[in-house]
């Protein structure tokens, strides 16, 4: 049975992102075996009392730098991935992602006038730049969407076609800002328009954490009406779902995941088209299961982008929305061609 | 016992109204077909019963409540609508898609129980699609898709049926199949049932009453004897047309004659 095999998946799922994020924590410059993560870890619950048996800096590393890295990376790639498969049902097409409705490039001009006027220094706190970027985007998301309702109604292709047109208005936006900032402040908002986690801290962590949770939750609650509404709006209304409600509501939930995501990391692509489609694959359409497996499987995709985005390249750091792309592109066709060879009978 | 009343309604998309002061009486274990050229107003009238269409005038009654004042779930409970057609292009098994009709019955943070599984499989068998159980709902063909359908309406556990030419794209056996079914839900659980039909002949033969639309107005109503004639017929539709009994049910048959023929 489907519902048994699901169950199975889930803690496979849950199993594999686990041992990621211990490999993860331990990759880099510095390779802290998993062993010694696995016991600096221990030290820091309360209550434990280990001895220490590891040199200090390891510590610092993993505690310091490391750890809230792969956490943050682990909850942007959740939010992506849930927000990405919600949006696909919701759109009932499989090339929406996250960032369909303008909140990636509002949160870009955000970002960018942050970096280009405000600040230049303070990007490893939580200073201007996540709170211009979260607010850009939900300002371009809001656009959009009042752009397409009439009265309390919103078109669902409407959405599409606006968030388009917002969403290219956004980018000329921030070529607009790139052309006239300073070259120090250019590099600077290039290097986090492609996105990366490089300022991750606990403080990050600490705010996004509660945040997702709450997002995840909300969305997953409404699995069973996002099934119906893949049967179409009127058979959604026939059984019962209040459809209007339930746009709203994802879309609100969704935008807000995707600009809380985005101001802590920048816009990474891919990560929201590719996971809820492959998940579907294994666990099938149905939302309840396909949510919380897009959920864990997006975190363990983007902490393992990450990792190669700091360690594959030498000591050159890249970004990770860059390493996402690259990767997520081809392997986006791969299932493409998959799907349709299947189609086909082949 | 008047079940379901319509009163003074008036519907329709932009300022055009497709039904105006439409009003309609329907009992409890009735079985009523809605019969009419094209855009004569039977969609909008499920549309309007369904709510997914606002009227913009007149009001529904259900057990004598404004069903404009129910929320969408209780509507829903009580309601099912087999509507024209919808896509599925996702490939949820049969009997994820059956269980779906058991939405308006299911708290937001409980899972189906033993109940919600046994009426989905009765529903199933009531449908002949318990063999399909685990096949996706994507490979099914036309006449299983419509079953399954029906199954999900009836999933929902309603006291009003209703069908939106439910025998569209069928062949002809299994739009037999499929009015066999809904007269065995009529007679057998009491379902009242609300049929928009194209084909006059089956509409006549199936339900104990006709309506027939013409232009968002009631032309006639009543026993499908009564109200199938060769006059109403060449009326509304404009066809010239004999009025045959149909041998074994003993309703009326029409007969569509040539309009170049001599008459």
């Amino acid at each position: 049975m489907r519902a048994h095999r699901g169950r199975v998946v889930l803690v496979i799922a849950a199993l594999v992102l686990l041992a990621t994020l211990l490999l993860a924590a331990g990759i880099g410059a510095v390779r802290i075996p998993v062993g010694e993560g696995l016991r600096i870890l221990l030290s820091h619950l309360p209550g434990a009392h280990l001895a220490r048996t590891w040199p200090e800096p390891h510590e610092t590393i993993l505690w310091q730098i490391r750890l809230p890295r792969v956490v943050l990376g682990a909850l942007v790639g959740m939010a992506l991935s849930v927000a990405g498969g919600a949006y696909q049902g919701l759109f009932k097409n499989p090339l929406a992602d996250p960032y369909v409705l303008g909140v990636s490039g509002g949160a870009a001009v955000g970002g960018a006038l942050a970096i280009a006027f405000l600040d230049r220094m303070h990007l490893k706190t939580l200073g201007p730049v996540p709170l211009l970027a979260f607010a850009g985007g939900l300002l371009a998301v809001t656009v959009v969407y009042r752009l397409a309702s009439v009265g309390r109604r919103v078109t669902v292709v409407a959405l599409l076609l606006a968030g388009v047109a917002v969403g290219s208005l956004m980018i000329s936006l921030v070529s607009l800002i790139l052309v006239i900032t300073r070259p120090l402040e250019r590099d600077i908002i290039i290097f986090w328009l492609m996105g990366g986690l490089s300022g991750a801290n606990w403080t990050k962590v600490g705010w996004m954490l509660p945040y997702l949770a709450a997002g995840l939750a909300a969305l997953l609650c409404y699995g069973r009406e996002l099934n119906a509404l893949l049967m179409g709006e009127e058979t959604a209304a026939h059984l019962g779902v209040d459809v209007e409600r339930l746009k709203r509501m994802i879309l609100i939930v969704g935008s807000l995941l995707t600009a809380g995501a985005v101001a802590f990391s920048g816009a990474i692509g891919f990560v929201g088209l590719i996971v809820p489609h492959m998940v579907r694959l294994l666990v099938g359409p149905d939302h309840r299961l396909m949510l919380p497996v897009s959920a864990l499987v997006g975190a363990t995709v983007l902490v393992a982008a990450d990792t190669a985005a700091r360690s594959a390249f030498g000591a050159t750091e890249v970004p990770v929305g860059l390493v996402m792309a690259l990767a997520g592109g081809p392997f986006f066709l791969w299932l493409l061609r998959l799907k349709l060879k299947a189609a086909a009978g082949a | 016992m008047t079940y379901l009343r319509i009163e003074h309604l008036t519907c329709g998309y932009g300022t055009r109204p497709v039904l105006a002061d439409f009003s309609l009486d329907l009992d409890q274990g009735d079985y009523l077909a809605v019969v009419g050229p094209n855009g004569s107003g039977k969609s909008t009238l499920v549309r309007a019963i369904a709510r997914t269409l606002a009227p913009t005038a007149g009001r529904i009654l259900l057990n004598d409540t404004d069903i404009a004042r129910m929320p969408a779930r209780e509507r829903a409970a009580v309601i099912a609508v087999v509507a024209q057609d919808e896509p599925w292009d996702f490939d949820f098994t049969v009997a994820e898609m059956v269980l779906l009709g058991r939405l308006p019955h299911l708290q937001r943070f409980r899972s189906e129980t033993v109940r919600d599984h046994s009426v989905v499989r009765q529903a199933m068998a009531q449908t002949h699609t318990l063999h399909l159980a685990e096949r996706p709902v994507t490979g099914l063909s036309g006449g299983e898709r419509q079953r399954v359908r029906v199954a999900r309406a009836l999933a929902q556990e309603p006291s009003l049926l209703i069908l939106d030419e439910p025998t569209a794209h069928l062949d002809i056996a299994h739009q037999v199949e499929l009015l066999d079914l809904t007269r065995r839900l009529n007679r057998e659980q009491g379902l009242t049932i609300l049929a928009v039909l194209h084909d006059l002949n089956l509409a006549a033969q199936y339900a104990h009453r006709l309506l027939m639309l013409k232009d968002g107005r009631r032309f006639a109503e009543g026993r499908p004897g009564d109200t199938v004639t060769e006059e109403s017929v060449r009326a509304v539709y404009g066809s010239r047309v004999q009025v045959m009994l149909h041998p074994e049910e003993q309703s009326p048959h029409v007969i569509l004659l040539s309009g170049d023929g001599q008459g």
